[in-house]
């Protein structure tokens, strides 16, 4: 009997069939996956990676809402152009608090990876709200109803508790002043600012959208992208110490 | 199992015997060609896990023959391209601004890296060739709100304005919403229009602005009105305007207060960039000796 | 009462199971729109409830208008066919294709013309852009492979399809399921992971949908009159059952409530990364690939009336076709965080999948030894195997992007679009036509209305796919050494604005092919139409054109 014919054990029989289709197909996912939860050198080592505070999270959600994903990567790479243009190479414990991740594949607009801080809050209000105003060539879309709409944050502490549950370093603490947070981090001066700061280390408290008396999408989304690549000082990073 | 295979006429190859709806199979043999291009794929991968971090181990991976990594190569990388900018590198990190300037060699070198980090981080605020927007200044005319000596320049750049930056040029023009009545506010207005020769609003009240603008302008733009570069305070006598000269914008301005930020770049950038972004925006056409 | 007539009809555990179950999720849908924390969520809440209310008003009626016996299997010897929901799904899957390709040309049109955007949130890229994925791989796609596995796996067991209310809640329910995913999309309800963008609920649902239509089509499989399993069969047994292991494992979520539509997925960072592209790519092979396959080993054999060339090579490349693309998924993430040993992995078993995605690609082509000259007279045939040999060339080309070297250069830029497009309008779009073009006039029993207009709909659309794939390599290549070029002093020669404007003729090229390939389905879409809308009911046309009994 030639070995062709013993194929037809899977042919009669689609339990078999089955079995093996799904032995086959697990093989190559475990292999890959696994080792990435155990492996210790995944993440790297690095100071100064702390989860999101409630604002720069409800900010991160406006950011998932947009799909902004689609045209904006986070994932600067290892390469000599991306490394001058953008700033360091990502590191895994950059997006380490990243559910889900936002790397991204396709680079319509430039990766915002280390946007944060290369702006001012006026400028990205003013980008945002019509990005042809300050680049002519642009080609991203407007987004003036962020500025105009009401961030909801009613149920901000709900994420912050989803996300501990999930693994996440949110204390009680954290949690239960939430709602009080994403105001506090939203206003200019605010008297609860060393606070915040204490929670979320260098966390910036102001606000972001130049309406003070209105807390706004805008704010919540200007404030992500403030905080993107600031957290990592790589002024004390050592290249050599997370090769792998 | 099908007993007798029948052989179809326009192949002459067996078939298996099965019939689907209609559908049989040929028994054709595996395409040599393409099961050796398969085996040598198999091949080629072999040897490439041997030369490259490959398997995941219990505690590490396979880390190849010669260890390469892409962290390592990109240190290597950016070493040659160090290496390919050569002495004139050298040069732009330890030349100061003046001395890159005064160097025909190293100034055409300098502009040419400024023209690109120029294009990617600056001309997002002050426009390509940084012919400015409104409240982000034009860097190519001779009107500066901090100055435009190669020192003022670098100090700015290095260090941004209201940018957070300790060593920053730091003050505000403050809201004057609340301060001054909406009159006075109206007449001081047109008092600033008319200082750089903009005719004046039927009615206009100049009297009372010029003693307004004494009371609470001339602290920090003069008493003339021409701006004080300690402070960041505009020229208002000059036809140039951050904000724009209608009345309107120049009354909101008065009411919530002036504040453009620009970042601290020596925070992002390397220091031969920032050098080599002074000397380029001094030579764009406004740089002050 | 139709009770009293026939005493002994009796509701089926199906039937009264369904309406019990579905009536449940109407009250419980009705309770989540109460307490919903968002207008959004409240809106799919009572389409949940509409949905299911509706439902089991169809199944009591349905149930009062059938005879009291359930439908035979088989009629005078022959198979009684169960053809109602694969026609539904032929009919929906025309119906997304239009939308879709529309959705396309609009997000292709907005790279061009930034305007059209709108500046309402309901318009923007951002938004639009999973609803043209979503729509053409899932609603199109997914509604094509629907069809052809539903009609395929009866065909070739020679069975009836197993089940009775549950063939239709996979064909009603996975359609529903593209409306609250498409609908959310707009109303800005996504996780923002590709080609995974529905959030919980809607994954909730898919998965029982799913589950659903894997025991039809295996129980399907149980009734077979024939000893052996259809190549085709594998194929579509394959790329259900890796959807749903893959659709589980991405969409491991955490809802923030009950009554949010917000949800956090259980991974993070890098591990999501993988797990993401794990997904991303396997999409690609079993949705995009192994499904399509299938339809390739059914449609081109009976279309061509030849025998399919090799057994063998089906067994070799469909096993080694489903083991190796499963490894794949790392090439979306080269030179990324991910660490550099996955990498490899990923680069190696893409070029170890080249040789068994031809394998693939020479089954369907060498179908045609000895027929070849049908392709000069059958326009159907040609564009199922011009769809094989777009097959041929993306596969080629993916191994090619796979290599870390090309990979660096091509990744984010537009080629990687040149390549989804190549295999989503060459190989997926025109098996899908040649398919419909076939199983249209077989379900109505009716001769295709016209040759000519598909000849037109073939040559239309070839040149459109020419435009769009040649322009995006243009434009990819040319980003891709944009950004890297550097000035001969060791500078970044040109500035990302620079580059974004650089892409303007080819995204106005772009988008004139996309309108030609839009024309094309108007075309098939009417000539579609005039067959099912023809008075009388076909003579036995041409062999070529009706199933063999
Ligand atoms: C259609 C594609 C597209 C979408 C969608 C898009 N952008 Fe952009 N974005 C661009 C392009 C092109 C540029 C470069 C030109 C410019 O600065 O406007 C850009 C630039 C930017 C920049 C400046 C980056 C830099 O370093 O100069 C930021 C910040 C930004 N976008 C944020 C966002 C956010 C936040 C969203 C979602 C709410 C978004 N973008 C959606 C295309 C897009
Ligand atoms: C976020 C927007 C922004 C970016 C990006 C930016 N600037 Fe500025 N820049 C400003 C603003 C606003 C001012 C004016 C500050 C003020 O009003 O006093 C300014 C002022 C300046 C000045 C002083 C002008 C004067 O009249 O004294 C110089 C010089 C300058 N920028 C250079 C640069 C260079 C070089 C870069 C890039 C490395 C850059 N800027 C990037 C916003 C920006
Ligand atoms: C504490 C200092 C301070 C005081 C007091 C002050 N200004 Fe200013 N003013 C500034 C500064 C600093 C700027 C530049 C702001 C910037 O660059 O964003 C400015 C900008 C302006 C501008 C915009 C110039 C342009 O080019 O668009 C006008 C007009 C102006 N001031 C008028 C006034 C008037 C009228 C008053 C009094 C009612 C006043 N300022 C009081 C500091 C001051
Ligand atoms: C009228 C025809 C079509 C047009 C005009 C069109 C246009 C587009 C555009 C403009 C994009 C976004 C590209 C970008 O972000 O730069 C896109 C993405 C995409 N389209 Fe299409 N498309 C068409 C048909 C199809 C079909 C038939 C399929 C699949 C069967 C498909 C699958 C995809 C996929 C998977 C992506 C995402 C690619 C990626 O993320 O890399 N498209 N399309
Ligand atoms: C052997 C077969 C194939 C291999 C090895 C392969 C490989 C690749 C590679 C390397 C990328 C680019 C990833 C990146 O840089 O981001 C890619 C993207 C893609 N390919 Fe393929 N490809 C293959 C076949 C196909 C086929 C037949 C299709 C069918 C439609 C397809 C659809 C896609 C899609 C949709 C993407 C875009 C993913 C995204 O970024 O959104 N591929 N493929
Ligand atoms: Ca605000
Ligand atoms: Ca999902
Ligand atoms: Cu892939």
């Amino acid at each position: 009997m030639s070995l062709w014919q013993k194929h037809a054990i899977f042919e009669k029989n689609s339990i078999i069939l089955v079995i093996g289709i799904l032995v086959v197909i697990a093989i190559g996912g475990l292999v890959e996956i696994v080792p990435l939860f155990y492996l210790k050198n995944t993440i790297e080592k690095v100071e100064g990676v702390r989860p999101y505070t409630p604002l720069e999270l409800a900010g991160r959600n406006i950011y998932v809402r947009e799909g902004c994903y689609l045209c904006h990567s986070q994932m600067i790479r290892p390469l000599r152009d991306e490394v001058e243009r953008y700033g360091h190479y990502s590191l895994a414990a950059e997006s380490m608090y990243d559910r889900p991740f936002q790397w991204g594949s396709k680079r319509t607009g430039p990766d915002l990876a280390r946007v944060g801080g290369k702006y001012s809050d006026d400028w990205h209000r003013d980008h945002l709200r019509n990005p042809r105003s300050v680049v002519p060539g642009s080609v991203m879309p407007e987004y003036g109803w962020l500025a105009r709409t009401d961030l909801d944050f009613s149920h901000i502490d709900n994420d912050l508790k989803t996300l501990a549950l999930e693994g996440e370093p949110y204390s009680p603490e954290m949690i239960a002043s939430a709602k009080q947070d994403v105001v506090t981090q939203s206003t200019t001066d605010s008297a609860d600012a060393t606070d915040l700061a204490k929670r979320y280390p260098k966390a910036q408290a102001r606000d972001y959208d130049g309406n003070p008396g209105r807390i706004t999408e805008a704010d919540a989304l200007i404030a992500y992208l403030q905080m993107l690549g600031t957290q990592v000082d790589f002024k004390l990073y050592d290249d050599k110490a997370n090769i792998r | 199992m099908a007993e007798e295979h029948k052989v179809d006429a326009l192949t002459g190859t067996a078939t298996t015997g099965h019939d689907w709806d209609g559908i049989q199979e040929l028994n054709t043999p595996l395409p040599r060609w393409w099961l050796w291009l398969f085996y040598l794929t198999i091949i080629w991968s072999v040897g490439y896990w041997l030369v490259y971090p490959a398997w995941p181990l219990l505690t590490t991976s396979t880390q190849g023959l010669f260890g390469w990594h892409a962290r390592e190569a990109i240190v290597t990388d950016m070493q040659e391209l160090q290496a390919k900018r050569g002495p004139m590198m050298a040069q732009l990190s330890t030349a100061s601004v003046a001395e890159i300037e005064g160097n025909p060699q190293l100034l055409d070198f300098a502009r040419a890296v400024g023209r690109v980090a120029f294009a990617d981080n600056c001309a997002p605020c002050h426009g390509a060739g940084g012919g400015g927007a409104k409240g982000y200044p034009n860097l190519n005319d001779d009107d500066w709100l901090w100055g435009g000596k190669l020192a003022d320049i670098q100090q700015t750049i290095t260090h941004g304005v209201r940018s957070g930056d300790d060593q920053g040029r730091s003050g505000n023009m403050p809201p004057f919403n609340g301060v001054l009545k909406p009159n006075e506010i109206s007449a001081v207005a047109d008092y600033a229009r008319s200082l750089s020769g903009l005719a004046p609003e039927a009615g206009a009240d100049l009297a009372l602005g010029k003693k307004v603008f004494a009371d609470n302008c001339a602290v920090c733009h003069g008493p003339d009105g021409k701006g004080n570069r300690e402070l960041g305070s505009a020229n208002l006598t000059d036809k140039i305007w951050l904000y724009g000269s209608d009345k309107q914008t120049i009354m909101q301005g008065i009411l919530n207060g002036r504040g453009g930020v620009m970042p601290n770049w020596g925070a992002r950038l390397p220091e031969p960039t920032i050098k080599a972004l002074t000397v380029y925006v001094h030579t764009l056409g406004g740089g002050e000796k | 009462m139709a009770n009293a007539i026939a005493p002994q009809k009796t509701m089926t555990i199906g039937e009264g199971g369904s309406a019990l179950a579905l009536a449940a999720l109407a009250l419980l849908s009705i309770v989540v729109a109460a307490k919903a924390y968002t207008p959004e969520y409240a809106f799919h809440a009572y389409l949940f409830a509409a949905a299911s209310i509706a439902s089991v008003f169809v199944i009591i009626n349905r149930y009062f208008d059938r005879p009291a016996e359930p439908a035979p299997l088989e009629i005078n010897g022959k198979p009684n066919y169960n053809f109602g929901p694969v026609k539904f799904s032929s009919v929906a899957a025309v119906f997304w294709g239009l939308a879709g390709f529309t959705v396309g040309l609009i997000i292709a049109l907005q790279l061009a013309f930034p305007d059209l955007n709108l500046g309402i949130p309901y318009t923007t890229f951002g938004r639009l852009r999973p609803l043209h994925t979503s729509a053409v791989i899932f609603a199109f796609g997914g509604n094509v492979l629907i069809a052809t596995s539903f009609y395929v796996v009866q065909r070739t067991c020679r069975a009836r399809l197993a089940g009775d209310i549950a063939p239709w809640f996979v064909v009603l329910g996975y359609n529903f399921f593209i409306v609250i995913a498409g609908t959310g999309y707009l109303l800005g309800i996504t996780q923002s992971k590709e080609y995974a963008e529905p959030e919980w609920y809607s994954d909730l649902f898919l998965t029982i949908v799913w589950v659903t239509y894997f025991l039809v089509f295996l129980a399907t499989i149980w009734r077979r009159k024939e000893p052996h399993i259809y190549v085709a069969n594998w194929f579509y047994l394959a790329f259900i059952l890796t959807i749903a292991v893959l659709h589980l494992g991405n969409n491991a979520a955490v809802p923030v409530s009950l009554f949010s539509p917000k949800s956090y997925i259980v991974w993070s960072g890098v591990q999501d990364a993988m797990v993401q592209w794990w997904y991303g790519h396997n999409a690609v092979g079993f949705f995009l690939t192994a499904g399509f396959l299938a339809i390739m080993y059914y449609f081109i054999p009976k279309r061509a009336e030849r025998p399919v060339y090799s057994y063998r090579l089906s067994i070799i490349h469909f096993w080694a076709l489903i083991f190796l693309y499963i490894w794949a998924g790392p090439h979306h993430l080269h030179y990324t965080a991910l660490p550099d040993w996955a990498q490899t992995l990923g680069m190696t078993f893409s070029i170890m999948l080249w040789m068994p995605s031809w394998g693939g690609m020479i089954n369907g082509i060498m179908t045609l030894s000895g027929a070849w000259d049908k392709l000069r007279t059958d326009p159907v045939l040609r564009m199922m195997v011009v769809s094989v040999a777009f097959y041929g060339m993306s596969t080629f080309e993916g191994p090619m992007m796979s290599v870390k070297i090309v990979n660096s250069l091509s990744h984010y830029t537009d080629w990687t679009i040149g390549h989804v497009h190549s295999g989503a309008l060459g190989w997926v779009g025109y098996v899908s036509f040649g398919a419909l073009y076939c199983l249209i006039p077989w379900l109505w029993n009716r001769p295709l209305y016209s040759l000519k207009l598909v000849n037109w709909h073939f040559w239309i659309s070839t040149i459109g796919i020419v435009l769009y794939i040649s322009s995006m390599w243009v434009s990819g290549i040319l980003q891709g050494l944009m950004w890297r070029a550097y000035t001969n002093l060791g500078f970044l020669e040109y500035s990302f604005v620079e580059t974004v404007e650089a892409m303007h003729p080819f995204y106005v090229i772009r988008a004139l092919g996309g309108l030609l390939f839009l024309a094309g389905a108007i075309v098939m879409a009417w000539n579609l139409w005039k067959t099912v809308t023809a008075a009388e009911e076909a003579k036995p046309a041409g062999v070529a054109l009706a199933p063999a009994e």
